[in-house]
């Protein structure tokens, strides 16, 4: 019993330590964020490596998703003879909850691993240490690119899995279903409001995007300088990342009923 | 020859008792040393003695659990990352990788730091850094990446970037470790070429007694904890029989005993 209050106890001490240094990295985060010189052409590259490449997976996962909210959707709806509604559920679905959260977890999955991945291997080849003989910090030119890029880059992704995602209800509810085109567009536009719903959903977005960008630098940044740390540390941003953005989720439901 | 300080008044590189622990292994016990300037120092010892971490102590990459730390005039030991940056400008360090950014071709990587400290045009860093390259005997190597170059190559191309900004002080970590004897011969002509012709303070961490004989002022060896200084000559003909078959590099059956402390399945076994 002692034994594992122990534990417990350690556990909790490591978890608060870890919350501590994440703030004290964000906050050098923010302040490399307003020291010159601006490092724009990194900025620009994972703006690219974390967004561009992410679109193929973004698109098709964005239309199956909004395929089978559609055919789920509609199964469901036409007990109820609300089949018209079709537009309205797929769309209030993905704005409001599945598409912010879907994207956040698709990307920690292609680009949050991979930063995870690449900051790492820089820790362990020396290449930020290099950076520090050099007089060069390694947060200003190598961390807050990638975390500002995540950031930036996650509302934009998530307004594509949206519009994908529509386009997949759209598809199946009225191209398969029989569902009149114009009842599906008016539902939609009728129950979407822009200011609850589609901002809402672009500052979840926001939200994921810093959490994951924070969560995957920090995890490489701080990883043990061998290949079993850098794996360690890839596999443990997966996880935070996953269980941090599903958390926030609910909590930024729960306080401003987005 | 003395223990535990060198004879040189004037120091570039100063360490007052420094103590250091890697997790509960200590490295480094009390260990004082002077490194004086101009000259090329050298850092003998078996792996796991401590001579990295020396060098990146120095470099303020990791701090001494204990005592003081002197580098061009500046108590590095307190000072904050930050503050830390105006000593390294006067530092340059060549990897024992290299440490160089392995997305970025070899220009890049030269060019860097002068883009990021100077205020030259882009036609002034090219040849800087082509210059650089050529003195280091890379004269082909722009467009590759660091990743396309051997290990003698990528070495060479470390020592270019660690000198581009004419540091007073020359920091290589194990140069010679896993190069050919010719390759090896190469680096030690380029290291012995810089430092008379830009009379950079020079500290080499080997464990290349061949080397070190012939290029060192000053040797530094790392021994059961605690260090062995004087020049090479001196060291190789002390009388002490451990030190002495260290130099002439034989192995008593009886001193085979590991250098780092091995996990305890692993001496029961």
């Amino acid at each position: 019993m002692v034994s594992v209050l122990q534990d417990l106890g350690w556990s909790v001490i490591r978890f608060v330590d870890h919350l501590g240094k994440i703030a004290v990295f964000a906050g050098q985060i923010g302040r490399a964020l307003f020291t010159p010189p601006p490092r724009l052409r990194p900025f620009v590259n994972e703006l690219f490596n974390i967004g561009v490449l992410s679109l193929v997976i973004i698109c098709v996962c964005g239309m199956a998703v909004g395929m089978v909210l559609g055919l789920q959707g509609y199964n469901t709806l036409v007990r109820f003879g609300a089949a018209q509604s079709l537009g309205a559920v797929v769309g209030l679905s993905l704005i409001r909850e599945l598409g912010p959260v879907l994207t956040a977890l698709l990307a920690i999955g292609r680009a949050g691993s991979a930063t995870t991945a690449e900051i790492g291997t820089m820790v362990a080849t020396e290449q930020l240490d290099g950076l520090r003989m050099m007089s060069i910090n390694p947060i200003h030119l190598v961390i807050t690119p990638k975390a500002l890029a995540m950031t930036a880059v996650m509302p934009l992704l998530s307004g594509l899995f949206i519009v994908c995602g529509l386009a997949g209800g759209y598809l199946v509810g009225v191209g398969l279903m029989g569902i009149d085109a114009g009842a599906y567009m008016s539902s939609l536009e009728n129950a979407v409001v822009f200011r609850d719903d589609v901002a809402g959903s672009l500052l979840k977005a926001f939200v994921f995007g810093g959490l994951v960008g924070l969560i995957a630098t920090y995890r490489g940044y701080t990883c043990a300088p061998t290949s079993a740390g850098v794996s360690a540390a890839t596999t443990s941003t997966v996880v935070v990342s996953s269980v941090s953005v599903l958390l926030f989720d609910y909590v930024i439901t729960a306080l401003w009923g987005v | 020859m003395e223990t535990g300080a060198s004879s040189s008044a004037a120091a570039h590189v100063a360490f007052e008792n420094v103590s250091m622990s890697f997790g509960g292994r200590r490295v480094l016990k009390d260990f004082t040393c002077r490194f004086p300037p101009g000259k090329i120092s050298v850092i003998l010892g078996g792996s796991g003695s401590g001579k990295t971490t020396i060098l990146r102590l120095i470099g303020g990459l990791v701090r001494p659990n204990r005592g003081r730390i002197v580098v061009a005039g500046h108590d590095i030991t307190d000072l904050s990352e930050t503050q830390l940056y105006a000593v390294r400008s006067k530092l340059g360090m060549m990897f024992q990788g290299g440490a160089l950014l392995n997305s970025e071709t070899i220009f890049d990587n030269l060019a860097f730091p002068l883009h990021e400290h100077t205020r030259l045009g882009e036609r002034d860093v090219a040849d800087e850094v082509h210059r650089t390259l050529t003195a280091v005997g890379l004269a082909d190597v722009d467009t590759l990446l660091p990743g396309q170059l051997s290990g003698g190559m990528i070495k060479r191309a470390a020592l270019a970037r660690a000198i581009l900004l004419k540091p007073e002080i020359l920091m290589c970590d194990e140069p010679f470790s896993g190069l050919d004897p010719i390759s090896v011969k190469r680096i030690e002509a380029l290291l012995t070429r810089i430092n008379q012709r830009l009379g950079v303070t020079m500290l080499v961490s080997s464990h290349h007694i061949p080397s070190t004989l012939r290029m060192a002022d000053q040797v530094v060896l790392l021994w059961n904890g605690g260090a062995i200084i004087g020049t090479p000559e001196k060291l190789r003909t002390s009388d002490d029989p451990q030190i002495a078959e260290f130099f002439n590099e034989e192995v008593r059956e009886d001193s085979l005993e590991p250098t780092h402390t091995p996990a305890e399945h692993w001496r029961a076994g």
